[in-house]
C-alpha cells in the first residue's frame, strides 16, 4: 500500500481525493419512518452462469488488474473463476458516475452515498437479492439496511468500505491533547497558521456538526440538513476558521506533506493519512474521534436496472464481498472493509484495529456524507439548503 | 466503367488546375474546419450556455435565456475580488518572466558562442519535458517552512500564498518568453547594434534606442502566454497557494463540485474579457504588427 501512495501520481491523488469528497451517504433519518417508494425495478431470483463481459464504474484503486502494481490484481483471478471480462470506467466524482449510470450501458458501480438514492430513485439500479450474495452474511451488521443503501428494507447494494474523517494532531505541538472540534473551530487562533482543513463544500458539515453541540440554539439536528439561518451560522464559523488556516488540503499527498513538513499541526484527516505519516516517522501524529462526532464516507456496489451481464455483475458483487479480495482492495485504498472476514486475511495483522473496522460504536458515531438537498435529508421539512448553496457558501470562505 | 474510373484522377487534376479557388478552397477546408467548428464552435457554445440556468432539483441544464448568471458576476463581490486578485497574479508572472528573459534571450542571441547557445536552449527547454504536476510539488518541496529555501535564507521564505504561487507560475511558464524573446533578438541584425556603436552611442543606449524597440513584438507575444495561462490555472495555486483561490479554482468548483455549467461558463467570460482586453491593449502598442 505504501508503494501505491509513493507512486502513485499527484494526479491519481487529486482524482482519488476528488472522489471522496464527493463520496458519503445519507445519514441519520428518522429511524422507522417510511421512505418514499423508489421505481420498482425487478430483482434477481438466481444467478446463472456468467455472460462473458462485465462494464463496471469505480473509483480509482476498486478494480485493479496489475496494470499499477504487478502484484495488486483481483480482476484477472475473477475473470479466470467466472469467464466474465472485466472492462473498468473510472468515475471522477459521484455526479459523473450518475451521469455514467443513466446511459445504461453498464452493469454496475461502486457508488458512494451521495450518489446511491439519486441512482435509486431514479431507477438506475435494482435491487439486490442479498441471498444470491452467499458473503453477504458476513458484512458488517451497520452497514447493512443503511438509509444510503437501502429503501424501506430493501438492500440495493453490497457494501464495500468505509472510513471516517478524524482530527488528526501533531503532540509535540499542539498540547493538551484535543477532544473536541474546538481545536479547529473556536480554538484555532491557537495555532495560527498551522491549522489545515478539508477542501470541499461538504466540510460545512464538520463545522455543523461542531455547532450541533457548541450552540444548540441553532437548533442543528443532522449536519447535512442546514436551513438558510444555520449555513449561516456554519459559514460564519468556517470565515472565522480561515483566519486561522495556513492551507486546505483535498488530496492526501499534499495533507501528508503538510504534517510532515509542519505547515500544518492540527485539523481533519482520514485514516490512511495518519498512517503514512506514523509510517515515515519523521513527525508523529495522533488521530482522535472527538466528542461532537465525526462525519465519513461509505462506499457500495449496485447494479444497474439495464444491466446486460447481471449473471457476471452478482459474481462480481460476490467476489468484492469475499473476505481476501475486499480485504486486499480495502488495504490497497486505506479504508475500512465491510467484510468482517476480511480482517484475517489482511497482510498487515493490524490494519482492521487502525481502521476500527468492526468496532460498531466507532462506525455509529460518523456521520456519513450525504449531499444536501431542499427537501432535509433527515425528512425534516423542505426548507433546507441545497448543495448548490454550499458550493457557493464554500466558495465565499474561501474568499 | 473500366475507362470512366482509369479518366477520373486526370478529370479532377485539370478541373483543379483551372480554378485556383476551388484548389484554396479544398486545401484550407480541413483547417477551417476545426477552426470554426472545434475551436470556435467549442467557445461558442460555453458564450450561449452562460445564459442557461441550472434545475436545482435534477441538476439539468435548462436552455432558457437569463441575465442571472450575469447578474451575480457583478452583485456578488467575492467574483470582483477573486478575479482582481488572478489578474494581479497574472501580470505579476508576466513581469517577472519578462525581467528574467530579456537578459537570458539577450545573452543567448548575442552574447553566448554558438556551442554554448545549443546548451543554453535545450537548458531553458528540458524543464517542459518534465510533468507540471512535478514541478509543482517540486515548487512546493523548495518553499515548505522546513525546505531548502528556508535552510538557505535562515526561515525567510514566503511560505504557501500568493507570492509563492507567482514564483511558481513564473518559473513554469518562462520558457514560454525566453524563446519568443530569444527569437525576437536572433532577427535584430548585428549590424544594427554595430552601426550604432559606431555613431558613439552606449550600450545601454543602444540597448534601449535599438534593440529594445525591436524586440519589444517579441516580447508581447512572449506576455501574452504567460498572461493568459496564468490566467487560467488552478492547480499551482492548490499546490503551493496555501489558503488563496483564483479565478478558475471558482470555475473548477462550479463546473465540477456543484455541477452549475451555465455558471461555471458565465465565471469564463471574466478571463476571456481580461484576455481579449490585452490583446487590444498590446494592438494599440503595435506590437502585434510584426508577430
Amino acid at each position: 500500500m505504501r508503494r501505491m501512495f509513493r507512486t502513485a501520481g499527484a494526479g491519481a491523488a487529486v482524482v482519488l481525493a476528488a472522489a471522496l469528497a464527493l463520496s458519503g451517504c445519507s445519514s441519520n433519518s428518522t429511524p422507522g419512518a417510511t421512505q418514499a417508494e423508489p421505481p420498482k425495478r425487478t430483482m434477481a431470483s438466481s444467478v446463472g452462469s456468467g455472460e462473458g463481459q462485465l462494464n463496471l464504474i469505480a473509483w480509482a484503486g476498486y478494480t485493479e488488474d496489475g496494470s499499477n502494481d504487478k502484484t495488486v490484481d483481483w480482476v484477472h483471478p475473477f475473470e479466470a473463476q467466472t469467464g466474465c471480462t472485466v472492462h473498468t470506467t473510472y468515475g471522477a466524482t459521484s455526479d459523473d458516475m450518475v451521469q455514467l449510470m443513466r446511459t445504461g450501458q453498464y452493469d454496475g458501480v461502486s457508488a458512494s452515498g451521495d450518489a446511491t438514492l439519486r441512482l435509486i430513485y431514479a431507477g438506475d439500479v435494482a435491487p439486490v437479492n442479498t441471498k444470491l450474495v452467499p458473503n453477504y452474511k458476513t458484512i458488517s451488521s451497520f452497514l447493512k439496511n443503511g438509509n444510503w443503501n437501502s429503501v424501506n428494507g430493501q438492500m440495493y447494494g453490497i457494501p464495500h468500505g468505509w472510513g471516517a474523517n478524524l482530527l488528526m494532531y501533531t503532540p509535540s505541538v499542539v498540547t493538551p491533547a484535543p477532544t473536541s472540534w474546538s481545536a479547529v473551530f473556536d480554538d484555532a487562533s491557537k495555532y495560527e497558521g498551522k491549522v489545515t482543513a478539508y477542501d470541499s463544500p461538504i466540510y460545512i458539515a464538520d463545522a455543523a456538526l461542531y455547532l450541533k453541540s457548541s450552540d444548540p440554539s441553532l437548533g442543528i439536528t443532522d449536519p447535512y440538513s442546514l436551513t438558510t439561518k444555520q449555513l449561516d451560522a456554519a459559514v460564519a464559523l468556517l470565515k472565522k476558521q480561515n483566519a486561522s488556516v495556513g492551507e486546505y488540503w483535498s488530496d492526501y499527498t499534499k495533507a501528508v506533506q503538510a504534517f510532515e513538513s509542519g505547515t500544518s499541526v492540527v485539523g481533519t484527516t482520514w485514516q490512511v493519512i495518519a498512517n503514512l505519516i506514523n509510517s515515515d516517522a519523521t513527525v508523529k501524529v495522533e488521530t482522535v474521534v472527538p466528542k461532537e462526532g465525526v462525519t465519513g464516507w461509505s462506499d457500495t456496489w449496485m447494479i444497474s436496472s439495464k444491466s446486460k451481464h447481471p449473471n457476471c455483475m452478482y459474481k462480481w458483487m460476490n467476489y468484492i464481498a469475499s473476505p481476501s479480495v475486499n480485504a486486499q482492495v480495502t488495504e490497497w485504498y486505506g479504508e475500512a472493509p465491510a467484510q468482517t472476514l476480511a480482517c484475517a486475511e489482511m497482510s498487515d495483522p493490524n490494519f482492521c484495529a487502525d481502521y476500527h473496522a468492526t468496532d460498531e460504536a466507532y462506525a455509529a458515531k460518523i456521520h456519513y456524507w450525504t449531499t444536501p438537498t431542499k427537501q432535509c435529508v433527515d425528512g425534516k421539512g423542505d426548507n433546507c439548503t441545497s448543495y448548490t448553496d454550499w458550493v457557493n457558501a464554500w466558495q465565499r470562505i474561501r474568499g | 466503367m473500366a475507362a470512366d474510373q482509369g479518366l477520373a484522377p486526370t478529370r479532377s487534376s485539370s478541373y483543379l488546375s483551372t480554378r485556383p479557388k476551388a484548389r484554396l478552397a479544398l486545401l484550407l477546408s480541413v483547417p477551417l474546419l476545426w477552426l470554426v467548428v472545434m475551436y470556435l464552435g467549442s467557445i461558442v457554445v460555453m458564450l450561449v450556455s452562460a445564459f442557461w440556468t441550472v434545475d436545482s432539483f435534477t441538476g439539468a441544464v435548462v436552455q432558457t435565456f437569463t441575465l442571472d448568471n450575469i447578474v451575480r458576476l457583478f452583485t456578488d463581490p467575492l467574483y470582483g475580488t477573486v478575479a482582481l486578485r488572478t489578474i494581479l497574479v497574472a501580470v505579476g508572472v508576466t513581469l517577472i518572466d519578462v525581467v528574467i528573459a530579456v537578459p537570458m534571450a539577450l545573452f543567448i542571441s548575442k552574447v553566448a558562442s554558438p556551442r554554448a547557445r545549443v546548451a543554453l536552449l535545450v537548458a531553458v527547454t528540458t524543464p517542459l519535458w518534465a510533468s507540471y504536476l512535478v514541478k509543482a510539488y517540486a515548487w512546493r518541496i523548495l518553499l515548505a517552512p522546513n525546505g531548502p529555501l528556508a535552510f538557505v535564507t535562515g526561515g525567510n521564505t514566503p511560505g504557501y500564498g500568493l507570492p509563492a504561487t507567482v514564483i511558481t507560475l513564473a518559473y513554469l511558464w518562462l520558457p514560454y518568453m525566453i524563446i519568443p524573446v530569444y527569437a525576437g533578438f536572433d532577427r535584430v541584425s548585428d549590424s544594427l547594434v554595430e552601426a550604432s556603436f559606431d555613431l558613439g552611442a552606449g550600450a545601454w543606449r543602444t540597448v534601449r534606442s535599438i534593440t529594445l524597440p525591436l524586440v519589444f513584438p517579441a516580447i508581447a507575444a512572449g506576455s501574452i502566454f504567460t498572461f493568459s495561462l496564468t490566467l487560467g490555472d488552478y492547480i499551482a495555486v492548490g499546490i503551493v497557494g496555501g489558503k488563496t483561490q483564483l479565478l478558475a479554482n471558482l470555475i473548477y468548483g462550479q463546473l465540477v463540485t456543484a455541477n452549475n455549467q451555465p455558471f461555471a461558463a458565465a465565471l469564463s467570460l471574466i478571463p476571456l474579457a481580461a484576455i481579449i482586453l490585452y490583446l487590444f491593449a498590446m494592438r494599440r502598442t503595435g506590437a502585434l504588427e510584426n508577430v
